[in-house]
């Protein structure tokens, strides 16, 4: 392996280790739980990413073909943190704040913790 | 007849090129075995898909993603400066509201979704109607610059992208 190939796969661990670092950091440094949960969207976004990308090209530059693993989980990780970022941001609006705490939602209907959907559109999307 | 077997081409499609890129080697079998999977596995669930999701310029969906890919990094940087560099008494976290104008339940998913996975802000909640969604923004402020942000960055082109 020559030294630009091993200076690019140190260069994106170094980049990843530092993000998932300042992502725990953040954990410890914000002070409530909607705050924390903007630190771990950036341990899986850069940090993963980094290591991912690392991966990629020690594989490409030592057997020659691509390998496509790396992409599936970034894939399957940009598809399911969402979801689990807003079950928390959900759990967390719906145990430690009233109505009245939200801004108003500038549209026919409440926010949906707190209020039904209209009756004209069963199964209007939720997310 | 090719509608009953097929109900989902898209889902289909991406069904052989998961499982081709999961076995990680292309031969003619696992290139068959994923065929049979791309189909069989849409029949089985098609009672959980009534309607398909329309799509009309897939093109512009890889604007999108790279776009938003792009976003992602740049917004990482300025959230890891915040942490870092920011006193946690001069962090302003907000509420932003984000009246929508996408309406089908995929495009608003994405949307969220995207809304979540560009650090700085995570969406939180959507008006009961789908109306609106809540964002909570790190720090920020200018609310209404945010909030202009992602109707013209995102939601204009999910709106080229999902009719």
């Amino acid at each position: 392996m020559n030294f630009v190939v091993e200076l690019l796969i140190a260069i994106s661990l170094v980049i990843s280790g530092i993000f998932g670092l300042v992502g725990s950091y953040g954990l410890v440094k914000l002070k409530d739980s909607l705050q924390r949960l903007h630190a771990p969207t950036k341990a899986t976004t850069l940090g993963v990413g980094g290591v991912l990308v690392a991966s990629m090209i020690y594989f490409f530059a030592k057997t020659g073909s691509l390998s496509i693993h790396e992409l599936l989980i970034s894939v399957f990780l940009l598809l399911t943190a969402p979801i689990t970022a807003n079950f928390i941001a959900k759990t967390y609006l719906a145990r430690h704040l009233k109505e009245s705490d939200l801004p108003e939602s500038q549209s026919s209907c409440g926010w949906s913790i707190y209020d039904e959907p209209p009756e004209s559109r069963p199964g209007s999307s939720k997310a | 007849m090719l509608k009953r077997l097929i109900p989902h081409p898209f889902l289909s499609l991406t069904l052989v090129f998961v499982w081709l890129a999961l076995v990680n080697t292309f031969t003619l079998g696992n290139l068959l075995l994923g065929i049979l999977f791309g189909i069989v596995i849409p029949m089985l669930t098609a009672p959980y898909w009534p309607d398909r999701p329309k799509i009309r310029h897939p093109l512009k969906m890889f604007e999108y993603v790279l776009v938003v890919l792009w976003d992602i990094v740049v917004a990482n940087v300025q959230v890891a400066a915040i942490i870092l560099f920011k006193r946690e008494s001069s962090i302003h976290s907000q509420w932003i509201v984000v009246p929508l104008e996408v309406t089908s339940a995929e495009a608003i998913t994405v949307l969220a979704g995207t809304i979540t996975m560009t650090p700085g802000t995570v969406s939180a909640m959507l008006s009961a109607d789908g109306g609106s969604i809540l964002v909570h923004c790190l720090h920020t402020d200018d609310p209404d610059a945010v909030r202009d942000e992602i109707k013209n960055r995102y939601e204009r082109r999910l709106k080229e992208i999902f009719p």
